[in-house]
């Protein structure tokens, strides 16, 4: 079968971005946190410095990967389809407990199963905007009275409007990182977004 | 030829000690001195810094027997001086709030320290900037009475002594009475010869022992800042900009800026020019500007924040105890021998006078913060009183919604005073004077009371009893160090003893969240994490079964 053989899925730099976004992202919600008062632990001041370095540096990393993303046409891997989703849904609640075979075969030009395509599209559309423009809204608090906003903002809104954003990127980054073992093996996918190689789907016969 | 030899060697030896002391002194010059070429030129060419040596003045030869003689003298030159000074808050002791068109000043409010001036003029007088003010009918037009070396003595030994309407010994005595210990008049010629800028040891005299002693009211302000370390006072140490009182509080015509009547909460004109400025460099803005942080995120709290509330972590904190507490309710208690009682604690505080009553001090405190928009209401010795709660002498307004609202910090000053019960009004008590009603005299509050409003000419049921009173003082010196200001998490934080716990109308990050978003934020964290748990363990269940059924 064709899809038995190794398959290179995950280009360089997509890798690069994946890892590097994975350390920003949770610096980012371990400072937040910090920021929020769930707890201390670098001392408030430096919670912030950290924050706002990863925030600029992630936003740095964004702008190359968008570049890269309408270059190359991997933005099309984000186009949402409802095809099969059900047949998804069926094989995370019934499916995987069964040793049925997964539903989706990643192709190097379709990685994403198409419940990853609609989770990726919500993180996007919905997550994203939310946290970046309320971030850079805090971010330039300075600025507000300039820029006319001062009559229109209000600190504790935007500020709320941020920690919504920042549980729903922890809860998507728990559920994330959880679904990252339900590969043919515990650690395929992790292997294939480190290596960039998806191995063969041939998970019973091999113990 | 031997002879001339060692005379060589002993001139060479000369020559080069006199160039190492005199490179010593430069070198001692430049370090003492800020870098500037101005002061460094200056200090080369032994340049006076004034254009007139007092001592060489024939009006100045004296001999002076009095204050008001001085005075005289420096009037035949500085003909104006006078009549700028009687225009001064120094003089009349009173400043009108510009916001609200109150009469303030130590002629009309009332304060939790000593009570009222009235009655009691010579021995409150004795830090007026004039002399002769012995009781309510002085002469507030007599230029002679103006006290010009108060402020400008530079030798350190004038001292206005306490208890003589403002003026200085003018014959040796016995000081405090009983002690042995025989105190010598000032040399008012020699300071008249040497007068100059006032430095902080000119205003201290007066601004450090406010209250009757030193460090008592303020609690910004005491004889530390004479000679403070850095960690104490930035601006006034020698270790650091080596500033007097009057390069922040200018005066211009005699007229001294910065006063707490009418505190700025803060400085939109920010950084003064010469030829922009309003002359008046008491805020902090004046010098630094409002935005002298290099992170924009310090910069952004100006917006909220008086420079203070961060720069300036605690104060009393040159190691001198400032009164907190001043509790007159108890005043007036005898030992079994009918001696009045007075206890020290172990520091040699005073908590027990008497006179006073009960005290309280405070090292290090950390001050209490309140909104500050200008406006200041006090209360006079005239206004009614609501007698149910708290009263606050001094009651500072604004809170989130104005946008000239600062946080600010204060010491509050916590006070226990007569007032009269029936008419519901503070009352003039009667506290010095050797007479048979004054309280430091008798210990009776029924006479003493009596007399003071009599005298202050207000009506007084003759039934008195005690109010709890609160004062706010802003605080504004003693500030620390960079390294030592406050810390982000000292307020950006839920703990519930944080320092801007008591304000609640803005929103703190790291103190305050949504209780909803919080609830629901958690909840979908804690649900993704049992959804994978939940996941995962039916997926092993669910596998160790199949692998058994192969097996």
């Amino acid at each position: 079968m064709a899809n038995q053989e190794r398959i290179y899925i995950y280009k360089r730099y997509e890798r690069f971005w994946h890892w590097s976004q994975a350390l920003l992202v949770i610096v980012m919600m371990i400072t937040g946190f910090e920021i929020h008062g769930t707890y201390s632990l670098l001392g408030f001041g430096r919670a912030v410095q950290f924050h706002t370095m990863a925030a600029w540096a992630l936003i740095t990393l964004w702008a190359f990967t968008i570049f890269w993303q309408f270059t190359t046409g991997e933005w099309k891997q984000y186009k949402p389809s409802l095809k099969n989703v059900t047949a998804m849904i069926r094989y995370y609640t019934i499916g995987i407990f069964t040793g049925s075979p997964h539903p989706f075969h990643k192709t190097a030009l379709q990685k994403h199963n198409p419940l990853q395509r609609l989770a990726y599209l919500a993180l996007l559309a919905m997550i994203s905007p939310l946290i970046w423009i309320s971030g850079l809204l805090y971010l330039f608090y300075g600025d507000w009275t300039r820029w006319g906003l001062n009559n229109y903002l209000s600190l504790e809104w935007v500020a709320v409007a941020h920690t919504l954003g920042a549980f729903m990127m922890t809860a998507f980054f728990f559920i994330h990182v959880y679904l990252t073992t339900t590969g043919h093996t515990l650690t395929a996918h992790i292997k294939a977004m480190i290596t960039g190689w998806e191995e063969p789907d041939s998970p019973r016969s091999k113990h | 030829m031997k002879r001339s030899i060692s005379n060589l060697f002993g001139r060479a030896l000369f020559a080069w000690l006199l160039c190492s002391a005199a490179s010593v002194s430069f070198a001692a010059n430049s370090a003492s001195a800020p870098t500037s070429v101005d002061t460094a030129f200056a200090a080369n060419s032994k340049l006076s810094a004034s254009t007139t040596d007092h001592s060489k003045l024939p009006a100045l030869q004296g001999p002076f027997k009095t204050g008001p003689e001085v005075t005289k003298a420096c009037l035949q030159c500085h003909n104006m001086a006078g009549h700028q000074v009687m225009e001064s808050i120094h003089w009349k002791w009173e400043a009108i709030n510009p916001l609200t068109g109150q009469k303030l000043g130590k002629q009309h409010i009332a304060n939790n320290f000593c009570g009222s001036i009235l009655s009691n003029e010579p021995r409150c007088t004795s830090c007026h900037a004039g002399y002769n003010w012995k009781d309510k009918h002085y002469d507030f037009n007599n230029q002679d009475n103006v006290d010009c070396l108060a402020c400008h003595d530079t030798t350190g030994t004038y001292k206005k002594i306490a208890t003589d309407a403002g003026h200085p010994l003018y014959e040796p005595r016995e000081l405090p009475k009983g002690s042995g210990k025989i105190v010598q008049p000032p040399d008012l010629t020699k300071i008249a010869q040497h007068v100059g800028k006032p430095g902080r040891k000119n205003c201290g005299a007066c601004h450090f022992s406010g209250g009757g002693g030193d460090a008592v009211k303020h609690g910004d302000l005491d004889s530390s800042l004479i000679n403070p370390a850095r960690k104490l006072d930035v601006h006034m140490s020698p270790e650091g900009a080596n500033l007097s009182c009057a390069d922040c509080h200018t005066f211009n015509k005699h007229q001294v800026s910065g006063s707490r009547y009418t505190g700025k909460p803060n400085d939109p004109h920010g950084l003064d020019t010469p030829i922009s400025d309003d002359k008046n460099r008491a805020t902090c803005q004046s010098c630094h500007g409002n935005a002298p942080h290099k992170k924009e995120v310090i910069n952004n709290h100006n917006d909220r924040l008086a420079c203070q509330t961060c720069h300036i972590p605690a104060f009393a904190r040159g190691g001198i105890g400032t009164k907190t507490l001043w509790d007159w309710s108890t005043a007036g208690k005898r030992d079994e021998n009918g001696k009045p009682v007075f206890i020290k604690d172990d520091h040699g505080h005073m908590i027990y006078s008497a006179e006073k009553g009960d005290f309280k001090y405070g090292e290090n405190v950390i001050p209490t913060y309140k909104w500050y928009n200008g406006t200041v209401k006090s209360v006079s010795i005239t206004d009614k009183i609501d007698d149910t709660k708290i009263l606050e002498l001094n009651a500072v307004e604004g809170s989130a919604k104005d946008p000239n609202a600062r946080i600010w910090p204060f010491k509050v000053m916590v006070g226990k005073q007569p007032y009269d019960v029936v008419n519901k009004t503070l009352i003039v008590n009667h506290v010095y004077g050797k007479d048979d009603t004054s309280f430091w005299e008798n210990f009776d509050y029924e006479k003493s009371i009596k007399a003071g409003m009599d005298y202050a000419g207000l009506p007084y049921s003759g039934k008195y009893g005690f109010i709890e009173t609160r004062m706010n003082w802003f605080i504004t010196h003693m500030v620390a160090p960079k390294e030592d200001t406050v810390k982000c998490s000292e307020c950006h934080s839920r703990d519930p003893s944080s320092r801007l716990a008591s304000i609640r109308d803005i929103y703190i990050p790291g103190r305050d969240y949504n209780p909803i978003v919080e609830t629901l934020g958690w909840l979908a964290v804690a649900g993704s994490i049992a959804a994978a748990i939940f996941h995962g363990a039916i997926r092993y269940i669910s596998r160790r079964r199949k692998d058994k059924d192969h097996g």
